[in-house]
């Protein structure tokens, strides 16, 4: 049952000889034939690297060299985290076959801490969603209930992990593209403060909003991964050069008088009566257990769907500008011109939700229309950041729901906007570039994950994932797994 | 926010350069209506003196010291490009035989 051990076990594991990497590493990848096809998280698999990859960790423990923290964990990654020797698609057609020429700086920090790729898994396109049913390629289940969307945009990272496809995973989070995810598959995931992450070698949605995080079974995982792939990156501009904190020292297993906010905003109607009640038994049980909870408002909180929704397209426009049919991707056949060429290298290679997003952005940016739209939004962040800092003078922690719901059927979200509901909760912390975790905090009656969202100040990742880790001991789902598969 | 026109979803397919289909303008015009619809609400808000945002921690813009590195061999570079003829990606003509030198 290798497959079912966190990330910290089964590196412990290797380390001590007590299970071989190879074995490791090959059980996950007959599962992977096995159960995936079902799932459809992976679009690539590694299969001949990570077994040599397994060779060489079991070779050095042989020699009796030092082994690095995640030697020989098994991880996937997001189809949007640039790799070398696997094709990166960011589950769109414009990039079908294409293959970077550099590493992303995370995929670098996993391999040199021993990490093990499996492969590359499923996402919306361009990050683009939030159920990962707008991939270009396949349809990712929720491993827990197959006829429900696993999240997205990171749907691909949170169902291997949740399937037992990999001990940990790394996604991106735009507006909440970890954290729903994660609580719609029963896993942890963390957005970090932005800038804690480097950029570097992810492809580019939102360049204001976009961070890198891990994925992981337990809060555990989530912080020995997030100090392996954080810190100072010279060749991301927006990289933040502060120390990073040993964040698995954070889990002391005590709130006792931790300050946790509420804010009414996200507990009001609209929430699954499901949701609420798992909410309240986590809110209880931090009580119990001595942490005092405190009303807050954040009277912003309904700007921020809107202003998401003006920011992330104006940049994504400007970043997706590059796909041009002419340095690398897809490119239209028998252009007449130059303009042509772009005309239909893109009508061709985007899905409809990246026209859509490219197409509001060029809207909001058109000249004229940036005092309106990107400034104006760009203004709004500034309210609800101040929200935050406000709110965060009387607290330590603020706790809501990820999500309005558990994970909802495949192909009931009929309109745009109607999906763009789905990240009401999670938007605002990209906002503010605030760090933000999800940890499941139950099961509703029809056995589907619930996860509690903890928004904390920049750069104090360490408290949310103390909060978390007693919120997983108290109410988590720890050792529980999806079955049928 | 008014909705769009059939006119103006032209137009921002072609500064977005991307070419749509009839049935996607008739799609797109609908969908960013209504998603503009949405947007009234930031219209109404006062942000007089607000300043914009840019980071969630201060960050002055940092300069890196003005020095070769070695960058990504041409090579490489061109390696998904697709089309290209020896060191250069290749591109439809832009000026034409009879246009003014």
């Amino acid at each position: 049952m290798t497959e079912w051990l966190t990330a910290a076990e089964t590196a412990k594991a290797i380390a001590a000889g007590e299970l071989k990497a190879v074995h490791v590493v090959d059980r996950y990848l007959e599962r992977i034939r096995d159960v995936d096809r079902g799932v459809k998280a992976y679009l690539a698999i590694d299969s001949e690297g990570a077994h040599a990859a397994a060779v060489e960790v079991d070779r050095r423990r042989a020699a009796g060299e030092r082994l690095p923290p995640l030697a020989g964990v098994p991880i996937s990654l997001k189809d949007v985290l640039v790799t070398k020797d696997l094709p990166t698609t960011a589950g769109s057609k414009i990039l079908e076959g294409f293959i970077s020429p550099y590493e992303g700086t995370v995929v670098e920090k996993l391999r040199a801490a021993g990490a093990i790729i499996l492969g590359k898994v499923n996402c919306d396109e361009f990050a683009m969603g939030s159920s990962t049913e707008r991939s270009a390629y396949q349809q990712t289940k929720n491993p827990w209930d197959r006829t429900r969307v696993p999240g997205g945009s990171s749907g691909g990272s949170s169902a291997s992990v949740a399937a037992g496809l990999c001990a940990a995973s790394l996604g991106t989070d735009t507006g909440g593209s970890i954290r729903q995810p994660a609580a719609f598959c029963g896993v942890v995931g963390i957005k970090p403060t932005y800038g804690r992450v480097s950029r570097w070698g992810v492809v580019a949605f939102a360049s204001s909003l976009d961070q890198v995080g891990p994925l992981t079974r337990t809060i555990h995982d989530a912080a020995l991964m997030l100090e392996i792939i954080s810190g100072f990156d010279p060749r991301d501009s927006t990289s933040l050069d502060a120390p990073v904190p040993t964040y698995t020292d954070a889990l002391v297993g005590d709130v006792n008088g931790l300050r946790v906010g509420l804010p009414h905003e996200y507990f009001g109607d609209g929430i699954d009566a499901d949701v609420r009640a798992a909410l309240d038994g986590t809110i209880a049980a931090l009580r119990d257990r001595g942490a005092i909870t405190v009303d807050i408002s954040l009277p912003h909180t309904h700007l921020a769907l809107p202003a998401y929704y003006i920011v992330a397209p104006a940049e994504a426009s400007s970043n997706l500008a590059r796909y041009d049919g002419i340095r690398y991707g897809k490119a239209a056949q028998g252009a007449k011109d130059l303009l042509d060429l772009y005309m239909k290298s893109r009508g061709a290679g985007f899905g409809p939700e990246v026209k859509r997003r490219i197409m509001l952005g060029t809207y909001a940016l058109r000249s004229g229309y940036y005092d309106a739209f990107y400034k104006k939004a760009q203004q709004i962040r500034t309210l609800i950041k101040r929200d935050f800092d406000k709110a965060f003078q009387h607290v330590d922690v603020i706790l809501t729901p990820t999500t309005p719901t558990a994970a909802f059927r495949l192909g009931s979200k009929a309109s745009p906007y109607e999906m763009y509901l789905a990240d009401v909760f999670t938007l605002s912390c990209n906002l503010a570039g605030l760090p933000g975790l999800s940890v499941p905090c139950g099961l509703t009656s029809e056995g589907l994950p619930v996860g509690a969202q903890l928004l904390g100040k920049p750069l104090d990742e360490a408290t949310l994932l103390r909060t978390g880790h007693v919120i997983e001991s108290l109410v988590g789902l720890v050792g529980k797994h999806p079955g049928g598969l | 926010m008014p909705a769009l026109t059939r006119k103006e979803v032209e137009e921002i397919a072609l500064l977005a350069r991307v070419h749509l289909e009839p049935n996607e303008l008739a799609a797109m015009e609908k969908d960013l209506g209504d998603i503009l619809e949405h947007f009234a609400a930031l219209a109404s808000v006062d942000t007089t003196g607000v300043s914009p945002m840019t980071h969630a921690v201060p960050l002055d813009l940092r300069l890196r010291p003005d020095e070769v590195a070695p960058s990504l061999p041409v090579a490489e570079a061109l390696r998904g490009a697709p089309a290209k003829q020896g060191d250069v990606f290749v591109v439809p003509a832009i000026i034409g035989p009879g246009e003014p030198k």
